[in-house]
């Protein structure tokens, strides 16, 4: 009862010592803002049920091309307990190299004729080489820092993100690439009332197909069951036979082939790539990472999708109901913006850390 | 104790001497040989290019051949002819896969994917003698160069050092030249001596690179072992003399500081104004990531916050308010605005724990160049036209118009500056962030408080990068949102990690160096980031406390080791050591 009276009293002092009583009014005002802003532009009605809907639709895709990244950033994060920042020029390479192999496909005519054998031909392109950067990473930059403070092995990966962009820059050049568009991917299914365009319904099958594909992996397989103790904890998982470093290898590989994954899709709903494509959506998957909870793979996935309709639909539900003009250049805000929100106010996320208790 | 002769492990002189081969093969494919082909450095032969693909060979095979460090009581094993054998393979296998790019790039064209893969890039690699006698060349070539870089280890240890950095300065003279010869002329020595080191713009004459050479390697020599015996004298100096050192350092440096604009000329105090004005950064951000421990990656927030007020007070021309201030006038209104914008990153990420506390302030870099750009502020900021017109500075009559004029500006408040974080780090508050630095929990337990703490690292920084800010407005006269993207705070980031977090020398050096030599060496501005990346790979693994090290993070950071070398001691010394009293 004691207990309970103190960390009442804690909590009302919380509220009028500085911090607290900021943080609140944060609180209050996001909620606030975001109220006003949605019933603004909903009895506006400045976009149709339709538009809305497509919006739904466009963010379910981009979700989950932040998802595929995400898990990544969780998995390395569960792992090593450090932010892999070079994650996003892992998906950038990805859907780099893939640009050139749907080129010369689309140049022998096979992008159009046999769309799925192209797409999966990328695919393999984009995996590889996204799990083979990964690795080299890895092997270069981080195994010699295993056990140093985390700080320094942030600052590695913030290096090693700066020379793969611009290793990117040099070998292939600094211009944006645009993908090949397929032929049969054009126009719209409609899907429960929804109007889907084609490509974006093949990225979201694709994504989704790729994420349970990981889920199993990661819950039925042995390799999947050592990750998961390397995860809990490194030092018994060692005891108990597991070789933690090819554990963390594969950690990188796989990670590195889902970011493939979201590299090819990537080229196909933006259809444009050039060095710099993997530094926003690398630090956006990280927030989506973040907002399911660090270390947690189904909450990675989650919260790439969430983040995708924040995007999606934040900039005209909440923006223009607020009288913002131009309301989608500020689409990259409201993301940070999720991210930083939720790190103060949920830092475990929405599902919950699942990362090991740190060590003294 | 017998000398063992070393013996090189097979495995690792294969495996890097292939990893060697691909970093060639990988500096080709970006075009940096290529680039650094046209500079010379020593006339006529010794050019850029060139240069830079031996080091690769060069530097591996050095590395392959270098012996293992002399340990107590294990027999030390000295480097024997399989060292140079190593290198030799070393730098063979290199050559070979330098040969192998030659020959397939030359039958197949890779240039719809590597662009840089150009036929001059082919031609220079074979040194214009077509694909067989230029692979010849380059197998030749990479085997003696390996070798030579394996010899090192044979050079005796005394002479080790002088040699290989004399060798460096001789490159450093040749890179160098429009400030060296710039210098000279300066010093009005010019006309005799610049003709007789130099020939035209086309780097060193060779007997001038003997000269370089003979001089560096004779004051290297001297100074070997010196430095040692100094930093004693100084450590044993009561404190009135070591003042008295302080003091003769302090004059010398503030009168090389008058004298410098006027010796360097017009392009070089540019050059330094905006190293300069990256200095007043890194000392900001040294506070927050050096002292503090607090990694902010969106510093340049801050930087652009100082840059929109000042060139919003006082621009005759910025979009909705102008009330034309001077600059002397807006210096307060720019540090509130950053006292402001330090406050609303600090709160939020007070909980925070490190990394996320570092993706979190970038985050907020980014939204305030979103914001900058935004057409929702365009009223107030412009937008993408940024704000232009701001004045130049001026006290009472006298403006401040030439780079040579912002010089004394810059370097004036710089000091200032320095003064400021020193005498922060000798304060009660500087004490309270060294000691969060070190351990949030137990500082806090030892009655830090740690809210104010943060809140005044954070406040503190964004002052300093603010005055940053401002200066670089009047500088440039006008501002747009893009210069305030992530690239600047990596920069300044870059400047307080390879110069030595939390110390003040190293903070200066990292800006001047790290920040002037891109803008003198136009051939390294395309791969600047690149460089930039992988110095901080390197450092973060050879020496993360940076090269010069404040003395309590360089132990911070080497815990584990010196707890370690206690352990030996105390093993070491368990015989002889006194019983403990019962």
């Amino acid at each position: 009862m004691s207990d309970y009276g103190a960390a009442l009293r804690r909590r009302g002092l919380e509220l009028f010592s500085f911090t607290g009583g900021f943080l609140w009014a944060v609180r209050i005002a996001a909620v606030v803002v975001v109220i006003w802003g949605a019933v603004g532009s909903l009895t506006e009605g400045r976009l149709t049920f339709d538009q809305w809907k497509n919006l739904v639709v466009f963010g379910l895709a981009q979700g989950s091309v932040y998802a595929l990244i995400a898990l990544g950033y969780t998995m390395v994060y569960g792992v090593l307990r450090f932010i892999n920042f070079a994650h996003g020029e892992v998906f950038m390479s990805g859907a780099m190299i893939g640009f050139f192999a749907a080129r010369e496909l689309n140049q022998h005519g096979l992008w159009s004729d046999r769309p799925v054998l192209g797409i999966l031909i990328v695919l393999l392109v984009c995996m590889t080489t996204s799990t083979t950067v990964a690795l080299i990473v890895e092997r270069v930059a981080y195994r010699p820092l295993r056990q140093r403070p985390r700080l320094i092995l942030l600052i590695t990966a913030i290096g090693a993100s700066f020379v793969l962009q611009y290793a990117f820059r040099g070998l292939f050049g600094a211009g944006v690439k645009s993908y090949p568009s397929i032929e049969a991917l054009q126009g719209s299914w409609r899907i429960l009332g929804f109007n889907v365009i084609k490509t974006q319904g093949v990225v979201i099958l694709i994504a989704f197909g790729m994420m349970a594909l990981l889920y199993t992996f990661v819950e039925r397989t042995r390799t999947g069951r050592a990750m998961r103790a390397v995860a809990e904890d490194q030092e018994t998982a060692e005891l108990m036979g597991i070789n933690v470093d090819r554990t963390i290898v594969t950690v990188f590989a796989v990670g590195g082939a889902m970011a493939g994954v979201a590299g090819l899709l990537w080229g196909l709903v933006f259809q444009q790539v050039f060095f710099f494509t993997g530094f926003l959506p690398g630090i956006k998957a990280f927030a989506s990472a973040v907002l399911g909870g660090i270390g947690n793979i189904p909450g990675a996935m989650l919260g790439g999708l969430v983040l995708g309709q924040t995007e999606s639909l934040g900039p005209s539900l909440v923006l223009s109901g607020l009288g913002v003009p131009s309301a989608h250049q500020l689409k990259d805000v409201i993301a940070f913006l999720v991210l930083v929100l939720v790190l103060v106010f949920r830092p475990t996320g929405l599902l919950g850390e699942r990362v090991a208790e740190e060590r003294a | 104790m017998a000398a063992r002769f070393h013996r090189p492990d097979p495995r690792r002189t294969v495996v890097l001497g292939i990893a060697g081969g691909l970093t060639a093969v990988f500096l080709s494919a970006i075009g940096m040989v290529e680039e650094f082909i046209k500079r010379s450095l020593v006339d006529p032969e010794v050019v850029l290019g060139y240069v830079t693909i031996a080091l690769v060979p060069f530097v591996f095979a050095y590395v392959v051949a270098r012996p293992p460090p002399v340990r107590e009581g294990i027999a030390p094993v000295r480097p024997g002819p399989l060292t140079l054998a190593a290198g030799a393979v070393a730098g063979l296998l290199t050559a070979s896969v330098v040969s192998l790019f030659v020959v397939i790039t030359t039958e197949v064209n890779v240039r719809g994917v590597l662009q840089n893969v150009s036929p001059p890039l082919l031609e220079t690699l074979t040194f214009h003698r077509g694909v067989g006698q230029g692979v010849v060349w380059l197998l030749v070539g990479g085997t003696l160069i390996g070798a030579g870089g394996a010899a090192v280890h044979l050079i005796p240890a005394r002479y080790r050092r002088p040699v290989v950095l004399a060798v460096v300065w001789v490159l450093i003279f040749g890179l160098l030249q429009v400030l060296i010869a710039q210098i000279f002329r300066g010093l009005k020595v010019g006309d005799t001596v610049n003709p007789f080191l130099y020939k035209g713009s086309r780097g060193l004459t060779i007997h001038g690179a003997i000269t370089v050479w003979i001089a560096a390697f004779l004051i290297a020599l001297s100074l070997e072992g010196q430095r040692e015996a100094m930093r004693r004298r100084l450590a044993e100096a009561t404190p009135a003399v070591r003042r008295n050192y302080m003091l003769v350092g302090l004059a010398v440096a503030l009168l090389i500081l008058a004298v410098t604009p006027q010796i360097l000329g017009n392009f070089l105090s540019e050059v330094l104004d905006l190293a300069g004005i990256f200095l007043l950064m890194a000392l900001g951000l040294n506070i927050v990531v050096g002292y503090a421990g607090l990694l902010d990656l969106g510093y340049v927030a801050f930087f652009a916050v100082g840059a929109y007020t000042g060139a919003v007070l006082t621009s005759p021309s910025s979009p909705e308010w102008n009330p034309a201030f001077t600059f002397w006038a807006a210096i307060p209104f720019i540090m509130v605005a950053a006292a402001l914008a330090g406050i609303i990153v600090g709160t939020p990420v007070l909980r925070m724990r490190g990394d996320y506390l570092a993706i979190v302030t970038l985050g907020f870099g980014e939204i305030a160049r979103i914001l900058f750009l935004s057409d929702a502020l365009k009223p107030y900021f412009g937008g993408a036209q940024g704000i232009i017109r701001v004045p130049n500075i001026s006290i009472g009559p006298v403006e401040f118009v030439t780079s040579q004029d912002f010089f004394y500006i810059i370097y004036a408040l710089a000091i200032v500056l320095i003064y400021v974080s020193w005498a922060l780090q000798h304060s009660r508050v500087g004490r309270a962030w060294m000691a969060m630095r070190e351990d949030e929990t137990v500082a806090e337990v030892m009655g830090v408080n740690i809210v104010a703490a943060k809140l005044q690292a954070f406040i503190i920084g964004a002052i300093l990068a603010s005055l940053g800010g401002a200066l670089f407005a009047h500088k440039i006269g006008s501002i747009f949102p893009h210069s305030f993207n992530i690239v600047v705070s990596i920069t300044v980031l870059m400047c307080v990690i390879v110069g030595g977090m939390g110390s003040i020398p190293g903070v200066i050096l990292g800006a001047i160096v790290l920040v002037g030599a891109p803008e003198l060496l136009r051939e390294f501005s395309e791969f600047k980031f690149l460089l930039y990346g992988a110095l901080l790979i390197f450092m973060m693994q050879m020496k993360p406390e940076g090269l010069i090290p404040s003395r309590q993070r360089a132990q911070e950071l080497h815990q584990d080791e010196a707890a370690q070398d206690a352990w030996l001691r105390r093993e070491a010394l368990g015989d002889t050591e006194p019983e403990p009293a019962k």
